[in-house]
């Protein structure tokens, strides 16, 4: 469960991991010269390592003896958070150009 | 009573009661990510329709929304240190660190309806464009769950001062710790896809 150290390690790290992958996606959004869609691809990349970083470093959402629940319950409502935003703008803007 | 409790867990996870309200929290919270991805879904596909009205990189500043981002990053780090302080049963740290939590989260509340009211004032209001209207409501739905995490966490520390640590208020600063954590989760995807994203393209 929570590390008997007597300094919150995990959290200074995630924090500084944090910062670091804000910035990372500021510069490659706004200073990068490189085309909308691999900016795209990159700062997703960045939010969800991020969200990782909070979910695990944070919310330690791996501990105690619900700790595969969660995992399960997480992975599942992500799953459903994908389908409903991609299908949704799949099925809305594909359907305009097609009719 | 005393039979269930298990001295070797943390206060928050010592009874059955605890461990099954923090798992009901965990639930609540996938409940969440889905309510967001319902208006995050709205963003994407209205987000390019200003109908004559601004753009987001007529709108958008870096710098406050730079500051907004560091203010809730941070407070989600303070709120970890305070639950880190509650399980070495250090009130003191606990309180400090939580009060500091609230105050950066006031902070960004602040910055943010500065913005809101200065977009107003161009002229960027809910009714312009579907632009707008997706990005108030997406955007609103995550600011009015940090005034609720707000008042909640005001009721919290004057029950952690009448109480002190016992299970039960471990239980529940654990279960407010989860859900600050999770604003902080969301806005990460806002800066990403609706600030960043508006600034690129």
């Amino acid at each position: 469960m929570e590390h008997k150290s007597k300094y919150p390690v995990s959290h200074v790290v995630g924090f500084l991991f944090s910062l670091i992958l804000t910035f990372v996606a500021v510069f490659v959004a706004l200073k990068m010269n490189v085309s909308y869609t691999i900016v795209m691809w990159i700062i997703g990349s960045l939010a969800i390592i991020q969200a990782g970083l909070q979910l695990f470093m944070f919310m330690h959402v791996t501990e105690g003896e619900d700790g595969k629940t969660n995992v399960i319950n997480m992975a599942y409502a992500v799953f459903v958070a994908i389908v409903i935003v991609a299908g949704s703008i799949w099925v809305l803007t594909s359907g305009h150009a097609a009719h | 009573m005393s039979a269930n409790v298990n001295h070797s867990l943390p206060l928050e996870y010592q009874t059955e009661q605890n461990r099954l309200n923090i798992l009901g929290f965990w639930i609540f919270l996938g409940a969440e990510i889905v309510l967001f991805a319902t208006l995050f879904a709205v963003y994407g596909v209205l987000g390019h329709r200003y109908a004559g009205g601004p753009t987001p990189s007529d709108i958008f500043k870096l710098n406050d929304v730079l500051i907004e981002t560091l203010l809730l990053l941070t407070s989600s780090f303070t709120c970890g240190l305070a639950v880190f302080f509650m399980r070495q049963r250090n009130m003191k740290q606990l309180l400090v660190w939580f009060v500091i939590t609230l105050l950066l989260g006031a902070g960004f509340l602040f910055m943010e309806i500065r913005e809101f009211i200065h977009y107003v004032h161009e002229g960027a209001t809910m009714q312009t464009s579907a632009f707008l209207s997706s990005f108030f409501v997406l955007l609103g739905t995550h600011g009015a769950h940090v005034t609720f995490g707000i008042i909640w966490a005001v009721m919290l520390i004057i029950q952690l001062l009448q109480r002190g640590l016992t299970p039960v208020t471990a239980r529940k600063m654990f279960i407010i710790s989860l859900y600050w954590h999770f604003l902080d989760v969301v806005w990460i995807f806002i800066f990403t896809f609706v600030y960043l994203k508006g600034m690129v393209g």
